[in-house]
């Protein structure tokens, strides 16, 4: 009929060149990065990852969660009970992380998805509390103050020795590289698997279910599936970045592991300062958010208050983000996901 | 054979009885006409009949089964198409996306096997030039254009339309006949809620009259409109 569909620009195929560079670069970086800046980047992958998965269920989902770190504690404790109680290898155990996150995801997806709007998010939250104060009374994982994984544990992590031989460094550091690679893995991983979710049928529904509920069941699409779906896969994902994060500090208690602010707040604060429902929003989110941490975070709860008071100028002035200015001036998208018709003639 | 069927179906809100006792049948490829006053009931009609509320009492059947408390999902994947009087486009995907995920879904088919489909429906409904804009960005007459176009785009057998010729030209209008009746020609059986009775004459077989929830007429479009009942309610109007 002469026409054809497309969501690929010119933006987004130099935007795949550029991606597919700084993954390679991104693998090779441990063979000269020094210790704090391969530090510097597992912490900003694993932000990254949060933020993408929140973006998911809350910018394209419209599921405005404030309970993340729920699959984020919840996660890192299945992998601390892997490696303690069962002997697992701390990498493997992640695993029992996601499926932590996604068995904890059940319960709490069937009593939030019946609230609406704020009460969707005020019911996250209270179910990540009710699991923090469960967690705490674990006594064999430390109770309310926490514990450690164990030297032994820590101590032949599989893949830590060869790492270490090759790059020439200290089991710790090796250690590091480690848990920067998964980090890498989990991020890439991550983004790729909500761009093709985003091009599927899938990414149609769900951006209907997000604008009008009513309607999009009235053209046939099953609205509580699709959610289902994706707040079961975004709190697995959530659960996996969890467990990797408290292999890498090797140390948990359940103020930490359940922290609000670290796991659900600065997650939102990416989103929101990048750019809700934008898979480029998170990645510029974190990068601005990784520079006020470095600059500011000394500065304690006054740090806080700024973070929390730019991220409403942020909604009120810009509410879609640095991203969206972005994309209004320039038009550049470097994930497109708009099905484009090029070529329909008329009459 | 009968594609809709509605037996004794009644709904209050709160102590407002919006739909009072009504039954009537819908033989396959007929169009039917609804016509009554504002707040008579005609759109709380449709909405029990696509699912989108649920009926206090009675049974709708639709093409030969009881739907009546299966989920709108269901009955648009057996052929139920819907327009909104008050539009409701998917605001943040563009026209052709909106219909490309009706018709996907209506017709639980791949994307790819419906967008030759959907581009003949924008074209149809002369919505192919803003193709790409999102729908958030529509004029009012696009957004009912749209409600027209991505009902037709769930693929249905029964098309639900609900005042969609409010506020177009003369041109507009006769396009907007021609094309529902390109659908009709085509077999689609339709119920159509108008106010604007020429339009809707110009189309239909019969006339279905609702006046405080209930049936006061149905039957030819000459004599329903003949009759004293319809000249009191459209006294003055364009009839
Ligand atoms: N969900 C609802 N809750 C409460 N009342 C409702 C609801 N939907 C409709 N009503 C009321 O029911 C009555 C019938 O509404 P309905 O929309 O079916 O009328 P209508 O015949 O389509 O009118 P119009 O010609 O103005 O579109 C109105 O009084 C309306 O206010
Ligand atoms: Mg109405």
């Amino acid at each position: 009929m002469g026409h054809r569909i497309t969501t690929r620009t010119r933006a987004s195929s130099i935007a795949g060149i550029i991606a597919v560079a700084l993954i390679a670069v991104g693998l090779i970086l441990p063979a000269f990065a020094s210790r704090s800046l391969i530090q510097d980047l597992f912490f900003i992958l694993t932000m990254l990852t949060l933020a993408q998965l929140w973006n998911l269920i809350a910018g394209f989902g419209g599921m405005v969660s404030v309970g993340q770190q729920a699959f984020v504690g919840i996660g890192a404790y299945a992998m601390f009970a892997g490696v303690i109680l069962w002997g697992w290898d701390p990498v493997p155990a992640i695993l029992l992380g996601g499926v932590a996150a996604f068995l904890l995801a059940i319960p709490m997806a069937f009593f939030a998805f019946r609230l609406a709007g704020a009460y969707f998010a005020i019911g996250t939250w209270v179910i990540a509390e009710v699991t923090r104060l469960v967690v705490a009374q674990w006594k064999t994982l430390g109770g309310g103050t926490g514990t450690s994984l164990p030297r032994e544990a820590t101590a032949d992590i599989i893949g830590v020795e060869t790492i270490a031989r090759l790059f020439g460094l200290r089991d710790a550091a090796a250690r590091d590289v480690l848990a920067y690679w998964l980090a890498l893995a989990l991020a890439v991983a991550t983004l790729a698997t909500i761009y093709a979710l985003l091009r599927s049928r899938t990414g149609l529904a769900l951006a209907a279910v997000r604008d009008n509920d009513n309607a999009a069941r009235s053209v046939g699409v099953d609205a509580a599936r699709v959610k289902w779906l994706v707040f079961l896969a975004a709190a697995t994902m959530t659960g996996l970045v969890g467990a990797l994060i408290y292999v890498q500090t090797a140390r948990i208690s359940p103020d930490a592991a359940f922290s609000v602010t670290n796991w659900t707040a600065y997650v939102i604060f990416i989103a929101v300062i990048g750019g809700i429902g934008r898979l480029e929003g998170p990645i510029l989110g974190v990068l601005v958010f990784w520079g006020l941490q470095t600059a500011f975070a000394d500065y304690g709860s006054w740090y806080l208050l700024a973070l929390g008071l730019l991220a409403i100028a942020t909604m009120l002035f810009a509410p879609r983000g640095l991203w969206g200015l972005i994309h209004d001036r320039t038009g550049i998208a470097l994930f497109p996901v708009q099905r484009r018709l090029i070529g329909a003639k008329d009459g | 054979m009968t594609v809709l069927e509605l037996t004794n179906v009644s709904k209050s809100f709160g102590a407002l009885q919006v739909t009072d006792d009504v039954s009537f049948s819908v033989p396959r490829g007929q169009a039917l006409g609804i016509i009554g006053p504002n707040g008579a009931g005609k759109s709380t009609l449709f909405n029990l009949i696509t699912g989108n509320i649920l009926p206090d009492a009675g049974a709708i059947t639709l093409l030969g089964r009881d739907v009546t408390r299966s989920p709108a999902m269901d009955r648009v994947r057996m052929g139920v198409g819907r327009s909104f009087q008050i539009p409701q486009p998917f605001e943040g995907l563009t026209s052709f996306e909106n219909l490309l995920a009706a018709a996907a879904y209506g017709q639980n088919k791949r994307e790819a096997e419906v967008a030759d489909q959907c581009v003949a429906i924008l074209r149809d409904t002369e919505l192919l030039p803003k193709a790409n804009q999102l729908a958030g960005t529509l004029s009012l007459l696009d957004r009912k254009r749209l409600e027209l176009a991505r009902a037709m785009a769930t693929g249905p057998e029964l098309l639900l339309l609900d005042e969609i010729a409010g506020g177009l030209t003369e041109g507009e209008c006769q396009a907007l006949v021609a094309t529902i009746k390109g659908l009709h020609g085509r077999g689609v059986t339709i119920i159509w809620i108008e106010h604007v009775l020429h339009a809707l004459n110009s189309v239909v077989e019969r006339l279905l009259v609702l006046d405080f929830g209930r049936v006061i007429g149905i039957g030819e479009p000459e004599t329903i409109m003949a009759s004293r009942e319809v000249r009191e309610i459209y006294l003055g109007m364009d009839v």
